[in-house]
């Protein structure tokens, strides 16, 4: 087999330094262990390199089985520019914890490479290689605080669900190859458009595949990990899993619903208009009950998955207009829901880092103990709740565009009525930090360069997006290079 | 680059600019930043006077000052901005009004001071207020409107009252919900006028040309999303809830702005908006809004007259008012919109002057109860209570100052309301009674209220102590409101006038009269 090794070239850097880590670390001692991260931080660059050099190109390798499409591209830019925020915020966590610095970034890495794969993998097999090459990482690092209690009940809990979606999930695709005798995305929609009325067991079988995925993306009913996961693992862990993992299972969802099931979307798309309003109202009820404020940005990612989820309702087989409208809004969605959310883990973890404490009751008076902080986590949490002038507005505004394209207004009104329900914890934490008295004595708060500044540049980029909303730049619907998702739409 | 058409950017950049540098100031340099303050408000009101003498107003129906150039190119959205008769009142009155509430600051910040940050927000706050009267892109058009509500939140949540927590969550959710109804109904137009093959289908000026081509149903649909998102702003009853609370507990200056300008949104929203591009939703909703109207004046005139508190009256007097408004908006005919627009202006400068003088009340009194108060205070602070009364007489719609016309001219629209609306005449009749009862109501309250505060002989414990009567930064503040409320009381076509040829050109096809 001819293999275009630039087509993989992020991936490859990515798992060169990996082993480039695990030995260096092996020479390190103590304090020195810390270097890890912007070894780490060099080969990130590399790999973001490597994916601009061949932005554009429309590669494609392993008999297609892999595009490098400009859509898979800007997935894996994104990936990349979270991971470094990523590496950012894990510095002095790790190197103050003494944690397991090398195995750390090795396991980060690794997961960042099956990451990397899912947007470019266009075959169930190879889908599924890569979603283990996520978890098995994950797993690890959810415990690597392994004298906590909550640390080990973190990974095993995130453990055993995921081992459980994971098999239902082979069990699935084991019935679509059955059926369709491929696990090539196309062929599969080849094979499910010839024949218009599917076997019962056949829906069963998508379902499974989809529910895989919902688990990645901590979809309801498959969301029960979540905030224990969330909870119990280092704060960088949860960051990863809440922004990175999830955007990386939403890729995958985007590539198994919008290309190999595309001609049932009558069927399943209206099951995926259910679950995103029942994942964002759940999410955001239980937002609100919530004191840890790390479980409430769990249940709030929770609610935000939901939104993503809306496009997924909206699939039409055959509507290429509409399919494309909804993936666009489900990557813009992802943008800025990365930049946000990695943002507000940045000041939780910059706050936690000087006080050790992260109840919500915590950030009282914060806006008077380090202005900095509370205003950067005030631009967060508003543009995750969807003010203006910040991203999060357009991240609503292209699920909208794209609800209202397709004539779905009642899923609008539930993003509508959940966008309020949201701002009502996500209000309540920035009147915390505001509205509240510290408690006496508490002083001055310093993050340390590193957290401030990571905070300074998110909340940067999300007030700049917020206000050119770049999204006209996604290759996403553009005529020139049509994504692979809709290729097949307009071909089926 | 010119003058033409870079003013109004020059406008609505220079309170963010200042915002930034007011927030770039140390924060022990207390006077500084009120100074500053004061000099950034009073250039911008310099520049917006600059475009009112500049503005040819036999033209007033064409846009003035315009300025069109992409924004989101996949979105077609436009940064489209220009001032037309119907903007310039409003615009004009934006800086006039924070201009003064600077001045007034030098004078005046409620616990816990800090200035910087309380400028720095009023400052974004008049960006997002200027914006939404001068821009013509839907999209656009919901950004300003909802920049104001996160200002305005944390000025109500940390300079607010007692109640400044539940005031400002309540004002903030409130408005986000009937604001994020109204942009799902501005996409939905988008989408229905690219299908009707409209060019521009964002732009206000063009969907408002000849309102937009679609099904009775989709208009009703579409029609109700916004009238959400505006009904809760001006607010309308039952929609109002939000009103009292977030007025009475606002600082002094939020107050001043949340009536003066930014209720005026909500109106504005119908009259730019609502009506010209959904004009057959629009007659399918006239009935309702006047109703809704006129239970809002009924309702806000009761209230007043069980309130106590002299702030909480003035923020219900507000209620029954902004329903005269919305009864001339539904009579939908020229001449009620006229009302109605005259009203959004009379009504800025009446009751932000009379919160204006609630807060200083507060800051002599130390309450704003009316027993604790006890009257007399025209023997006492002889100034500071015939402003009081004047003001109060001007609200109560007396004729020969500002309040009478936009009162006199809703029930005089209301009448005889559109052709479109000709069989709800029976109903108009009835709410013209109702209204007119109305106004007997509300000068029965404010009478009312200044026989408890101004007449009479002040109580002892008031008499002992020092009250300083108006200070001179107050009239700095005060008297220019005061002028104007006459001024426009005299002769109404200040206003009228400047809207005329814009108003004949949006309801023109409606079909009214």
């Amino acid at each position: 087999v001819q293999i275009d090794w630039a087509a993989i070239g992020p991936e490859i850097a990515l798992a060169v330094t990996a082993l480039v880590v695990l030995l260096t670390d092996s020479f390190l001692k103590g304090d020195a262990k810390r270097f890890t991260n912007p070894l780490t931080a060099v080969g990130v660059v590399i790999a973001i390199g490597l994916t601009l050099v061949i932005y554009g190109d429309g590669r494609e390798t392993f008999d297609g089985m892999f595009v490098a499409s400009d859509y898979a591209l800007v997935f894996k830019l994104l990936l990349l520019g979270t991971f470094l925020a990523i590496l950012a915020v894990s510095y002095h966590y790790f190197s103050e914890g003494r944690y397991f610095q090398g195995e750390y970034y090795f396991l980060l890495i690794s997961a960042f490479v099956g990451m990397l794969i899912i947007p470019s993998a266009r075959d169930l097999l190879l889908l599924f290689v890569a979603l283990e090459t996520v978890s098995i990482p994950a797993f690890v690092m959810a415990g690597l605080r392994k004298r906590d209690l909550y640390s080990s009940e973190a990974a095993i809990k995130f453990f055993l669900i995921g081992v459980l979606a994971v098999a239902a999930m082979l069990f699935g695709i084991s019935f679509i190859y059955g059926a369709t005798g491929s696990t090539a995305l196309e062929d599969i929609a080849a094979a499910f458009a010839a024949d218009a009325t599917p076997d019962p067991l056949l829906m069963g079988a998508i379902l499974l595949v989809i529910a895989g995925f919902g688990f990645k993306v901590s979809a309801v009913p498959f969301h029960f990990w979540a905030p224990d996961t969330y909870s119990g693992s280092p704060l960088p862990v949860t960051a990863m899993l809440a922004v990175a993992s999830k955007a990386a299972g939403f890729a995958g969802l985007v590539a198994v619903t919008f290309i190999a099931f595309e001609p049932y979307a009558e069927l399943w798309a209206p099951a995926m208009g259910v679950i995103a309003v029942i994942t964002m109202t759940l999410g955001n009820l239980l937002a609100l009950q919530q004191r840890d404020i790390v479980r409430l940005l769990a249940y709030s990612s929770v609610g935000q998955a939901g939104y993503v989820l809306v496009p997924f309702g909206l699939a039409q087989a055959g509507a290429v207009e509409i399919n494309q409208l909804a993936v666009q809004a489900v990557l813009f969605y992802l943008i800025a829901y990365a930049v946000m959310n990695v943002g507000a883990f940045a000041v939780v973890i910059g706050v936690a880092r000087h006080t050790g404490r992260r109840l919500i009751s915590d950030f009282a008076g914060l806006g008077y103990r380090s202005p900095t902080m509370a205003i950067t986590m005030t631009v967060f949490l508003l543009s995750l709740g969807g003010a203006v002038p910040l991203v999060g507005f357009w991240a609503k505004f292209v699920v909208f565009q794209a609800a209202a394209s397709a004539a779905a207004y009642v899923l609008a009104t539930a993003v509508v009525i959940n966008t309020v329900l949201a701002f009502f914890y996500y209000l309540a934490v920035v009147r915390t930090m505001w509205f509240g008295e510290a408690e006496p004595g508490a002083g001055y708060i310093r993050p340390g360069r590193l957290l401030g500044g990571t905070a300074g540049v998110l909340a940067a980029v999300t007030l700049i997006l917020g206000v050119f909303p770049a999204y006209q730049n996604l290759p996403v619907g553009d005529e020139t290079a049509e994504p692979p998702d809709t290729v097949a739409a307009a071909e089926s | 680059v010119t003058w033409e058409n870079s003013a109004i950017t020059i406008a609505l950049l220079l309170p963010l600019v200042g915002a930034a540098a007011i927030g770039l100031m140390p924060s022990h340099a207390d006077r500084a930043t009120r100074l500053a303050a004061v000099a950034i408000t009073g250039v911008a009101f310099g520049v917006v006077t600059a475009i009112t003498l500049g503005f040819d107003f036999g033209t007033g129906g064409q846009l003035q000052y315009e300025l069109r150039v992409p924004w989101i190119d996949v979105l077609d959205t436009h940064y489209h901005v220009g001032v037309d008769g119907i903007s310039l009142p409003l615009f004009f009155l934006t800086y006039l009004l924070t201009f003064l509430c600077a001045i007034y600051t030098l004078a005046h910040l409620p616990p816990p001071g800090k200035p910087k940050g309380f400028l720095a927000l009023m400052l974004l706050l008049q960006t997002g207020m200027a914006g939404t009267f001068v821009v013509f892109d839907l999209v656009l058009f919901f950004v300003f409107w909802e920049l104001v509500l996160v200002p305005m939140y944390f000025m109500i949540g940390i300079w607010g009252g007692p109640r400044r927590e539940y005031a400002s969550v309540k004002f903030f959710l409130y408005t986000l919900l009937g604001s994020v109804f109204m942009l799902v109904a501005f996409i939905a137009i988008f989408f229905q006028a690219g299908a009707a093959g409209i060019e521009a289908p964002w732009d206000i000026v063009v969907l408002s040309e000849t309102g937009i081509e679609a099904a009775r149903t989709f208009q009703i649909v579409a029609f109700a999303g916004v009238f959400l998102g505006f009904a809760i702003k001006v607010p309308m009853w039952p929609f109002h809830t939000w009103l009292p609370d977030a007025h009475t507990e606002a600082p002094t200056v939020g107050s001043v702005l949340l009536a003066g300008i930014l209720l005026k949104m909500g109106t504005y929203g119908f009259v730019r908006i609502a009506l010209p591009i959904l004009p057959e939703g629009a007659v399918v909703f006239a009935p309702i809004i006047g109703v809704l109207a006129v239970i809002a004046i009924i309702y806000g005139a009761l209230c007043c007259l069980a309130q106590t508190d002299v702030k909480r009256l003035i923020a219900f007097s507000s209620v029954g008012h902004m329903g005269f408004v919305m009864l001339g908006v539904a009579s939908l005919t020229e001449r009620g919109v006229q009302a109605a627009l005259y009203g959004n202006i009379a009504h800025g400068v009446i009751t932000g002057l009379l919160f204006f003088l609630a807060g200083s009340l507060h800051e002599r009194y130390h309450t704003r109860e009316m027993g604790e108060i006890g009257g007399g205070m025209l023997v006492k602070m002889p100034r500071y209570g015939a402003l009081l009364v004047y003001t109060a007489i001007a609200s109560l719609g007396l004729p020969g100052l500002a309040g009478f016309w936009g009162e006199f001219a809703a029930l005089w629209a209301a009448i005889n309301p559109a052709e479109v609306l000709a069989d709800y005449e029976g109903l108009y009749l009835a709410l013209v009674i109702g209204g007119a009862i109305g106004t007997v109501l509300t000068a029965a309250y404010f009478l009312w209220m200044i026989q408890r505060v101004s007449l009479g002989q002040p109580p002892r414990r008031w008499s002992e102590e020092a009250l300083a009567d108006v200070l001179p930064l107050e009239w700095a503040a005060w008297a220019p409101l005061a002028l104007i409320i006459l001024a426009l009381g005299v002769w109404p076509r200040f206003v009228f006038g400047v809207q005329d040829p814009a108003v004949q050109r949006l309801v023109g096809f409606i079909g009214g009269s």
